[in-house]
């Protein structure tokens, strides 16, 4: 169980990976979504969680929101946008690539430090998800588009969620679904606000939101 | 009666106004959800219900000690609505009443959340209810406003909710009571809780609440937002959705104090809350935009808030005081600027001049607030910054004392060139002419001066059961050893 | 005497051999488009042609526009000498001999961009800019592979390396050298070996102004090295020491083909890369060996 576990973390890992090197948008969305799906099966494999119809509706329910519901929705915006790459990054591809492949050694290295309980320092669980979280940073401050912000703000949010793995079967369902919805309803604000930005501004380059400052 | 109606009766009220049909008949949901909360809320405060240790959802003493003042001001805000909505007739409102109902039910949710899952979930919605107001005006500025508020917040929210599972793990790795993450459980807890992941909890928790309250340096968003909204959405957001995000502070507080690091945890909060005040004064000296000035202002208040809680007991009773005074005050000073930026046309003090011959009530209320956000006796925050003072000087922080109230006079000199920069002078002819559309009605002029009335009467007469209220919630975040 | 005769046998078989490959992938390219193409032995008749024919010299170009093609081809059939192959293993190995393996590489490449700056000629000089800005990155990549191999194997001799499999990372770091070996090899996406347009080409641009015999000489290098990688990827990727020798040659050669028709496939689905992308493809290659090395390292501990 513990391979398996692993090999997906690790797959998720290499995701991140993609995202931050990929340039144009749609392999961004693809990349995000792909580690959302794939995030979404761990649930169904941690060791102890007994088939439970309620982790599993959960399982479905964050592959459904971040597999086919969000790319969907990031899709519809972009192509209103009519972008499909990011230019102009802050931080280059590059260097936001050796950024994130930094990170993940970090995040590897660091785990082996932190006082985790045994079961779970076998896991890349945490490394995993510190990995997305930094990715998700590198993201968030390095694209100038305001779609591939939003992608980072889902792979931070993806960490957090690998995190919250640890917790399965202590944290109480009713607070895993709210989260999801929270996440859910997010997104939903945000497209919005994505969509009206694209109409005010005719761009979705967040370089052109410089009005308000001292 | 169950103190889930506080939550119930607002977002059904909510659902309702976004299904009513009428443009012009909706903004009367506003004070009428907000008039049957406040008689709920203050039902409840005469009557507190037992609330046993375990429960998700109760008006437990802390709940009691802050929800009134929210209900209070949603409720004035709500009636001040009424005239802005009808100036705004332009505006479809649907949104933005639903909006508004729907962030009274969740912040009650918020202030009763005993629970750490539900409290950031509560929360966080009430962000996100947060941002149909903040666009309201349409305009590109606000949409801006916007985006960088989601980014912020978003960001906010990520690292509460890393936070709330690092204090989750901490519960697990001390081996309690597992899947009990109730406050009171975790506090239950205490020493046992695992003190790396407590304490990698308490820094998360504190950044990502202190974004939503708006410390500094997280407090990068509130200037845009507040700047670019309504005043009416500045009022509920400085008064009502801060609070939220400083109880949910305190309560994680209280959880980690009972694990033993009560000594870290005060020196954390002393530190953030002196540099968000040093960071306010400082924009406040700077900034040529009334509006973000208030923001700063609000950024500066959230830090006195924080440094109270840092001080103890004593330091945490003015804290309550000062969550009440500092609503008041800052509601009417938002409304009175709101008035003033709709007949002058702009924010910034380039092009405004001369709004005592041109708004004369608004001026008035405006400088008079200005004085009474600025702790000038007789007002609220006057008393309620003393105590703070007072509540330091006697943990013998004489240091973060003195800053604290050299900050303070830096932001009253940054305020007042501000606002007589804007009420002073002559009025150029553009303003005239732009503010001749604008009216002051009793229904944009009254909940002000009430909400100034309000706070003078705080001030002066506290009444003996609001005391209590405080004491309660101080004794449940410091259980008496 | 033996050792005279397996370095005549071993000389023989790189000179033979190595300029089938382009001619292999030239047919794939051929087939996936629905062309005939040229035949697969087209580069030895080309070799055969060039050889012939006579020089010609620019009145600029020093002794060094001739030199620097033959340094460059010993050079590459010097390290390709140290390559084991296989079962055959070694003629000549000793300890570190990966080291000077690397270095000859290196040494061919210089040679060949002096012959090219001896031109004289923008084009030349833009070309061997681009093709040693390239090298920089996809040597970090191949330095890195290395390593890999050597805290796997705990040896620093190339027969010794190559003959186990390398373990947990060999996926990471076939990936990791078949980008290499695109880059290397002056391959689509990195460059377009068929190009015809000056300003793109990167490595067909260098040789522009070469040829008849220096020309053939270039050619030929450039399939050995072709041959080295090939080779170099699938000892590393399968455990050809641990098989029987009659196996082992057959999975050689099979391994090879495979390498071969998959540069082919790439070439004909792929669009060559923008410049300014390629440093991301190379820095990904060295990632792809970095995370080898570090899942080996990670392995070893435990």
């Amino acid at each position: 169980m513990n391979e398996t576990l692993n090999l997906v973390i690790g797959l998720s890992m290499g995701l991140n990976l993609v995202a931050v090197g990929s340039s144009r948008l749609p392999m961004l969305i693809r990349a995000m979504s792909l580690q959302g799906v794939v995030l979404g099966v761990i649930p169904l494999l941690l060791e102890n969680a007994q088939f439970d119809w309620r982790v599993v509706g959960v399982a479905l329910a964050t592959m459904v929101v971040k597999g086919v519901v969000i790319p969907s929705l990031l899709r519809r915006a972009m192509r209103a946008a009519n972008i499909d790459r990011e230019i102009e990054p802050f931080i280059g591809f590059v260097p936001s690539l050796l950024l994130g492949a930094g990170g993940t050694i970090a995040a590897v290295a660091l785990a082996l430090n932190l006082p985790l309980l045994p079961e779970h320092a076998k896991t890349l669980l945490v490394p995993g998800s510190l990995a997305s979280m930094l990715t998700g940073f590198i993201l968030l401050i390095g694209r100038s588009k305001a779609i591939s912000q939003v992608c980072g703000y889902l792979i931070l949010e993806n960490g957090i969620y690998l995190f919250g793995m640890l917790l399965i079967q202590s944290t109480p369902l009713l607070v895993e679904s709210g989260i999801l919805l929270d996440v859910t309803v997010g997104v939903f604000v945000i497209g919005i606000i994505v969509d009206r930005i694209q109409r005010a501004f005719d761009s979705l380059d967040t370089r052109k939101l410089t009005a308000l400052r001292e | 009666m169950n103190s889930i109606l506080l939550i119930i009766v607002p977002l059904a009220g909510a659902v309702l106004a976004a299904a009513w049909p009428d443009n012009r008949t909706r903004p009367w949901f506003l004070p009428v959800v907000g008039g049957a909360h406040l008689a709920l809320t203050f039902w409840f405060f005469i009557h507190p219900p037992l609330v046993t240790p375990e429960t998700w959802l109760g008006f437990d003493p802390l709940a009691r000690a802050v929800l009134p003042v929210v209900s209070l001001l949603f409720l004035i805000c709500a009636i001040y609505g009424l005239s802005y909505l009808r100036i705004r007739s332009e505006r479809p409102n649907r949104v933005f009443v639903a909006s508004l109902l729907a962030i009274l039910g969740l912040l009650s949710a918020g202030h009763q959340a005993r629970q750490l899952g539900l409290l950031w979930i509560s929360t966080e919605a009430v962000t996100l209810a947060a941002v149909p107001l903040l666009h309201f005006n349409n305009t590109p500025r606000a949409y801006e406003a916007t985006w960088k508020y989601l980014l912020v917040g978003g960001t906010g929210m990520a690292l509460s909710l890393l936070g709330s599972f690092c204090l989750g793990y901490a519960s697990l790795s001390g081996g309690g009571n597992v899947g009990n993450l109730t406050f009171a459980g975790l506090s239950a807890q205490g020493p046992e809780l695992s003190r790396p992941w407590v304490l990698t909890a308490w820094v998360l928790i504190l950044a990502g609440y202190g974004t939503k309250m708006g410390l500094a340096p997280m407090h990068t968003w509130k200037p845009d937002a507040y700047g670019e909204a309504p005043g009416i959405v500045g009022a509920v957001m400085a008064g009502g959705v801060t609070t939220v995000a400083f109880t949910a502070i305190l309560r994680v507080r209280s959880v980690v104090a009972a694990s033993g690091e009560g000594a870290i945890v005060n020196r954390t909060l002393l530190v953030i809350g002196l540099f968000s005040i040093l960071v306010a004064a400082l924009f406040l000296l700077g900034t040529r935009d009334f509006k973000r000035m208030l923001a700063y202002s609000s950024v500066e208040h959230m830090g006195i808030l924080i440094i109270g809680a840092a001080l103890g007991g004593a330091g945490l009773w003015a804290s309550l005081f000062h969550v009440w005074s500092n609503a008041l005050t800052k509601g009417s000073l938002f409304m009175s600027a709101g008035n003033i930026r709709r007949a002058a046309g702009s924010p910034s003090m380039n092009d405004v001049r001369g709004m005592a011959a041109i708004t004369p009530r608004s001026a008035a209320l405006f400088v008079t607030g200005m004085f009474a956000v600025t702790a000038c006796p007789p007002f609220g925050p006057f008393f309620s910054e003393l105590l703070v003072v007072r509540a330091g000087l006697a943990a013998k922080h004489s240091v973060a004392i003195a800053i604290f109230l050299t900050c303070l006079l830096f932001a009253f000199f940054g305020m007042t060139r501000v606002v007589f920069g804007i009420v002073d002078g002559r009025p150029s002819p553009t303003t005239k002419e732009q503010s001749k559309k604008f009216v002051e009605t009793l229904g944009v002029v009254a909940p002000p001066l009430i909400l100034l009335g309000l706070s003078v009467w705080l001030g002066l007469f506290t009444p003996a059961i609001l005391r209590d209220a405080w004491s309660a919630a101080v004794n449940q975040l410091f259980p008496a050893p | 005497m033996i050792i005279i005769a397996n370095l005549i046998l071993r000389l023989a078989f790189w000179l033979l051999l190595a300029p089938l490959l382009p001619g292999v992938i030239n047919k794939v390219k051929a087939w996936v488009a629905g062309r005939r193409g040229p035949p697969v032995l087209q580069l030895y008749y080309d070799l055969a042609k060039l050889w012939r024919k006579g020089v010609v010299m620019s009145e600029l170009a020093s002794p060094g526009f001739i030199i620097g093609p033959a340094v460059a081809w010993v050079a590459l059939l010097s390290s390709a000498l140290l390559m084991p192959l296989g079962p055959a293993g070694s003629v000549l190995s000793f300890r570190g001999d990966v080291l000077l393996l690397i270095y000859l590489l290196a040494l061919a490449r210089f040679s060949i961009a002096w012959a090219a700056m001896e031109t004289g000629s923008a084009f030349e000089g833009m070309g061997t800019a681009r093709e040693v800005s390239y090298a920089v990155l996809g040597e970090t990549a191949i330095i890195t592979a290395v390593l890999a191999l050597i805290v796997h194997s705990g040896s620093v001799s190339l027969i010794t390396m190559l003959s186990p499999a390398a373990g947990a990372g060999v996926a990471l770091l076939a990936a990791g050298l078949f980008i290499v070996l695109l880059a290397e090899n002056c391959r689509v996406p990195f460059d377009d070996p068929n190009t015809h347009l000056e300003l793109t080409m990167v490595h067909e641009v260098m040789i522009l102004d070469h040829s008849g015999p220096p020309l053939a000489v270039i050619l030929h290098g450039a399939s050995i090295k072709l041959l080295l990688f090939t080779l170099l990827l699938v000892q590393v990727v399968l455990p050809v020491g641990e098989m029987s020798p009659f196996i082992a040659t057959g999975v050689l050669a099979a391994g090879v083909l495979v390498v071969t028709v998959g540069v082919g496939l790439v070439e004909s689905l792929l669009a060559r890369l923008a410049f300014r992308r390629v440093p991301l493809l190379l820095t990904a290659a060295f990632l792809l060996c970095l995370f080898a090395l570090l899942v080996v390292w990670k392995g070893r501990g435990q």
